[in-house]
């Protein structure tokens, strides 16, 4: 007996880091809006990495902040250990990471979500959705609860038709031995939506009585830590606990090879196509045979328990298998599991039947969020439940939605890669998939993202002029050190020489010496005696904005070209073999991906430059005689 | 001195081969600063300086700056031309070399060779045609790229493209490795320092010039294709090499060994200009002459491109492995002579060295035809106008000389001791060149790379 329970503007399922961000965005435009989680205690959680950000991902957790989600925010306030990676190589790939205590993370998020007054919670399983003429009107719970809604947001991570493998023995499980969610895949086949199906795997956690940490390489946080929020203060920031480096030797190598009869990936049970970035310690083993030895990192799980991660140990071998092989690793002599590790599949979407808004191509009102879309990570499962969130409210609201792009973005550049170009296996946010890296960089996603965070409502307007004040005082910095002049010294010239530069003759501007690679804005601190009193913020970012100033203008003619040709929009639901002069090959690639532009049309693989003339022609041609 | 990548593009615009006079034209934003950089005449009259609709008299100066031609250069204001954009149109004296050499200045001073169909394109999309037009402009398009696919095909199956693509392999390498580099930091892959990469960049950028060369179609037209008449004593080289001179240049007897110097000439056979040499043949000897000979005809293959293997048919035919090493790197088209013999060749043998085989009797001068319609289908496909080819090929090497240029800034800037982020951002546009080059989209390569190559992740 079905019955109804209550009407919503946005019905989001799932309470994973997606759900959280949707839901938080949702509600905070005003919708009134639900979450549905399998298990309250799951929010937020984090099944696999007690840890937020890393290369790439550092970039999504700032950006997400820019735009008013809460990740940044919450993982400023449950971090245990703090690190910027890459310093040394590079602005473009500084990237920020955190140890983050996984309870006090979830326990942070369910108290955001509780404290949202637009959103409720509510556990149960979503069985069903329900359309009407092609739109979504709400869904229906395994216990026959109906629930109406504008719009539904899928965002059901490893859940949907879970299934855990170990060694020879498998079920259906959600994450962490939660449920799985069994019954909605068949109802979104039913709909039309296209599901496949994907793995992913997770170590085991071990106690840390049994670890040996004096034999150990020990790895520290960063003395200086910086927040990801652009509204945490520095001060006071400190680093709780150390990680620990160990390896793998022939004799774990040798158990797991001998082993391998029984791993369900090398007998077939596993159908889902694993991340080819996150691969099991027997995938390294045997694919990388001639490695002696794979690194792991040792991490703790919080500050209020024992338990330990152990990073780059992920596998589906048999626990007895699991124990033998990590009992020859130095430190782990004596280790106790505590979890084992497990292989986990799970339904997920094509992306490429999604529109940029994240938003179904074919069921409107529907839209997609985190690893339902193909991707893997907290980071870009965030990402784009904020995406989806704000859109679905947008569209309840009769607002026109947002799109970000590959230029403004790596949010951008996640979604379109996942929408335009599709994923075969799980999708890893990385640095080199941003063309525009030198100007897509974590420093500046404030001064990227936050204008459009504010228009769309979910950035106050204090924050806003915040944000504006700070890069005027960049742009003041900048201006003042392009036209004070510099004259040589005696201590000067030391300092040049000793950082292995050539010593000044005669004066030059302030600016000229940051441009050297071997010197920056801090060092000159000293012979820089007019200079004001800014934030660090302000003058690592005039720094970056001198020393790129050449290449951030080079990249900003590429954007400009394909922004031109990303105004260019294509209808939907169209038979491109309707157009002249395309190749078969490009017929068939645009009628599958039905791209947005011609600017997403020309990144398909299949589509030439002389079949992207053909549509700038064909569409013009169009446009004037006024069919489209 | 390199240029910078103007907006505009170039294309020869009339027929070519026939007629006195020919046009190449330039469009585009920048079309006219562009002519202003090789255009030169007694009045000094600059380009820039001359209304819409005007001609000047003058010479084009190519890049190293030897003149070209002399030639009526018109000016053509936007929106008053063509494609209504900035127009420079240049009549110059017809013939192959002359229209090829002025086209190329327009690329070497920083014109991009106009993609097919793409000046009509232009005027469509600046309002110039009306819409029924429009189906045209698509038919011309197609046309174009159609063809662009078959020369990209056959250039794809040459020589050159092996080297282009062990070039990008070894760019995807070391972008793979500096993009594992920065992405997993925490993981065990190799440190990457300015020193090691610097110097991996160099050798990179010399096979690059290497490959260069092998493309540089313009040059092979007008200097002559460096092509080898090799093959083991008295199996009739001179003849033949006589025969494709039309005179008798080398002495030619039934001795074995008669040839012992170098004899060069230069043989048009239709569009295809060969630099040919007659050698010695390839045989151990103790005559102190001959051997210098064969060590001459030894150091003139490796200068070739082209290696016309003369087999005698009635003969058992050994190929030696040193031989087809020597050969590797070369286009080697096997000519049976004195087919007018009894012929049992082994062509299993033949084929250890090369799929093109030609029958010929040098005596009795037949086989002639076979062997010049090969060279044809080799250097311009047959069914191909001669100029479609070669703009083909303009455009690749157009490529090529942008990702050497790429790679040539990026050693700049890593020796300069810049930050590598910035480093792998100049070869990724490398790596977008080469891709170009090699009828590629732009994939997911370097991932793919970073994935296949490096064990990283959790």
């Amino acid at each position: 007996m079905n019955y109804n329970m209550g009407e919503y503007d946005v019905i989001v399922v799932g309470g994973g880091h997606a759900g959280v961000e949707a839901s938080l965005a949702a509600a905070r435009l005003g919708c009134k809006t639900v979450m549905f989680t399998i298990m309250l205690d799951q929010i937020s959680n984090m099944p696999c990495n007690p840890s937020i950000g890393g290369t790439a991902k550092g970039h999504l957790v700032r950006e997400i902040d820019a735009l008013g989600g809460e990740m940044g925010i919450a993982a400023d306030a449950c971090f245990i250990q703090s690190r910027m990676l890459n310093r040394g190589k590079g602005p473009a790939v500084y990237s920020l990471r955190v140890q983050a205590d996984r309870v006090k993370y979830h326990n942070y998020m369910k108290k955001v979500c509780e404290s949202e007054p637009n959103l409720d919670i509510k556990q149960a399983e979503v069985a069903e959705i329900t359309t009407e003429n092609g739109k979504i009107t709400g869904i229906i719970t395994k216990l026959g609860a109906v629930y109406k809604a504008k719009a539904v947001i899928i965002a059901t991570g490893t859940y949907l038709k879970g299934k855990i493998h170990i060694g020879e023995v498998n079920y259906e499980s959600g994450p962490d031995s939660a449920l799985p969610s069994t019954l909605l895949s068949k109802s979104l086949i039913e709909h039309g939506v296209e599901l496949r199906r994907f793995k992913t795997g997770t170590p085991c956690r071990v106690h840390k009585r049994s670890i040996n940490f004096d034999v150990l390489e020990r790895q520290d946080g960063d003395e200086d830590i910086v927040p990801f929020s652009f509204d945490t203060k520095r001060e006071g920031l400190k680093n709780q606990v150390s990680c620990y480096i160990s390896y793998t030797n022939v004799n774990t190598h040798n158990i797991i090879k001998s082993n391998l009869d029984r791993s369900p990936m090398y007998s077939g049970k596993i159908e889902g196509v694993g991340p080819r970035y996150c691969p099991s310690i027997e995938d390294k083993v045997v694919r990388f045979s001639d490695k002696p030895r794979h690194q792991l990192f040792i991490e703790p799980m919080g500050l209020e328990t024992d338990e330990y991660y152990l990073q780059g140990m992920s596998s589906s071998l048999p626990e007895d298998v699991q124990l033998a092989f990590l009992k020859t690793i130095k430190g782990l002599e004596h280790v106790e599991i505590m979890r084992p590790a497990y292989a986990i599949e799970y339904d997920c979407v094509n992306p490429i039947t999604l529109f940029p808004t994240l938003e179904h191509k074919k069921i409107s009102g529907l839209y997609g969020a985190g690893q339902f879309n193909g991707s893997s990570g907290y980071e870009e499962a965030a990402a784009q439940g904020l995406v989806a969130g704000i859109n679905a409210a947008l569209k309840v609201q009769g607002r026109e939605q947002v799109v970000l792009s590959r230029s403004n973005s790596y949010i951008g550049t996640l979604i379109d890669d996942l929408v335009t170009k599709g994923c075969s296996d799980p999708y890893r946010m990385m640095t080199s998939r941003s063309e525009y890296r030198l100007i897509l960089r974590q420093d500046n996603a404030d001064f990227r993202l936050m204008p459009t965070g504010h228009e769309i409502g979910l950035v106050s307007d204090e924050r806003y002029n915040k944000m504006i004040e700070k890069y005027n005082n960049v742009e003041k910095e900048i201006n003042r050190l392009e036209k004070t002049n510099i004259a040589p010294s005696e201590e000067l010239n030391k300092l040049l020489e000793s950082r292995g530069t050539s010593a000044m003759t005669t004066g030059c501007k302030l600016a000229d010496l940051i441009r050297r690679p071997q010197l920056n804005y801090a060092v000159l601190k000293d012979f820089d005696t007019e200079r004001p009193d800014y934030p660090v913020e302000v003058g690592e970012q005039a720094e970056i904005q001198i020393k790129y100033k050449g290449y951030i203008e080079k990249q900003n003619v590429h954007i400009e070209q394909m922004r031109k040709l990303e105004a260019k929009i294509l209808p939907q639901n169209f038979d491109y073999n309707e157009v002249k002069g395309l190749r078969l090959e490009a017929i068939e690639k645009l009628n599958k991906h039905q791209p947005c532009n011609i600017g997403m049309a020309s990144r398909i693989s299949g589509v030439s430059p002389s079949d992207v003339s053909v549509l700038l022609v064909w569409l013009m041609q169009k446009n004037a005689s006024g069919e489209v | 001195m390199t240029y910078k990548k103007a907006d505009a593009i170039a294309a020869i615009s009339t027929p070519q081969g026939v007629g006195g006079c020919a046009l190449v034209r330039m469009t585009g934003k920048d079309a006219i600063t562009v002519a202003d950089r090789f255009f030169k005449n007694f009045r000094k009259v600059l380009p820039s300086d001359m209304q819409g609709y005007t001609s000047a008299y003058g010479d084009i100066i190519d890049i190293d700056g030897n003149k070209v031609d002399s030639v009526v250069l018109t000016v053509f204001r936007e929106p008053y031309s063509y494609t209504g954009e900035n127009t420079v149109e240049i009549s110059c004296h017809g013939g192959l070399f002359v229209t090829r050499e002025v086209l190329r200045s327009c690329l070497d001073y920083g014109c991009t060779p106009a993609g097919p169909g793409e000046f009509t394109k232009r005027a469509f999309l600046n309002g110039k045609m009306t819409l029924n037009q429009a189906e045209s402009v698509l038919d011309i398009i197609d046309a174009g790229s159609k063809a662009e696919l078959k020369i990209a095909n056959i250039l794809r199956s040459g020589r050159t493209s092996e080297y282009v693509e062990k070039i990008r392999e070894n760019l995807v390498n070391i972008l793979g490795r500096l993009s594992v580099w920065a992405d997993y930091p925490d993981d065990d892959v190799p440190e990457i320092d300015h020193e090691s990469l610097a110097d991996e960049l160099h050798i990179l950028y010399d096979e690059m010039q290497h490959a260069y060369k092998t493309y540089d179609y313009g040059k092979k037209i007008k200097h002559g294709i460096p092509t080898v008449i090799a093959g083991r004593p008295n199996v009739g080289k001179s003849t033949l090499f006589n025969l494709l001179v039309g005179e008798k240049r080398s002495i030619v007897t039934d001795i074995a060994g008669t040839t012992r110097d170098v004899v060069e000439e230069h043989v048009q056979i239709g569009d295809i200009s060969l630099k040919l040499w007659d050698t010695a043949g390839i045989r151990e000897t103790s005559d102190e002459v001959e051997k210098i000979g064969v060590e001459i005809a030894y150091n003139k293959l490796d200068e070739a491109q082209l290696v016309l293997f003369l087999l005698d048919s009635s003969a058992p035919v050994e190929i030696s492995d040193e031989l087809v090493e020597k050969l590797k790197d070369k286009t080697v088209i096997a000519v049976l002579n004195k087919s007018d013999l009894n012929s049992d060749v082994n062509k299993d043998e033949i084929k250890k060295l090369t799929d093109y085989i030609v029958s010929i009797s040098a005596k009795e001068k037949t086989g002639i035809d076979e062997l010049e319609a090969l060279l044809k289908q080799l250097y311009f496909d047959n069914e191909i106008s001669p100029q479609n080819g070669w703009i083909a090929n303009e455009r690749q090497r157009d490529c090529l000389v942008s990702a050497m240029n790429c790679v040539q800034s990026a050693i700049e800037e890593t020796e300069k001791g810049e930050f590598l982020d910035i480093v792998t951002v100049i070869l990724d546009e490398a790596l977008d060149y080469l891709l170009k080059l090699t009828g590629e989209k732009v994939t997911d390569s370097v991932v793919d790379e970073v994935f296949s190559k490096f064990c990283v992740g959790k």
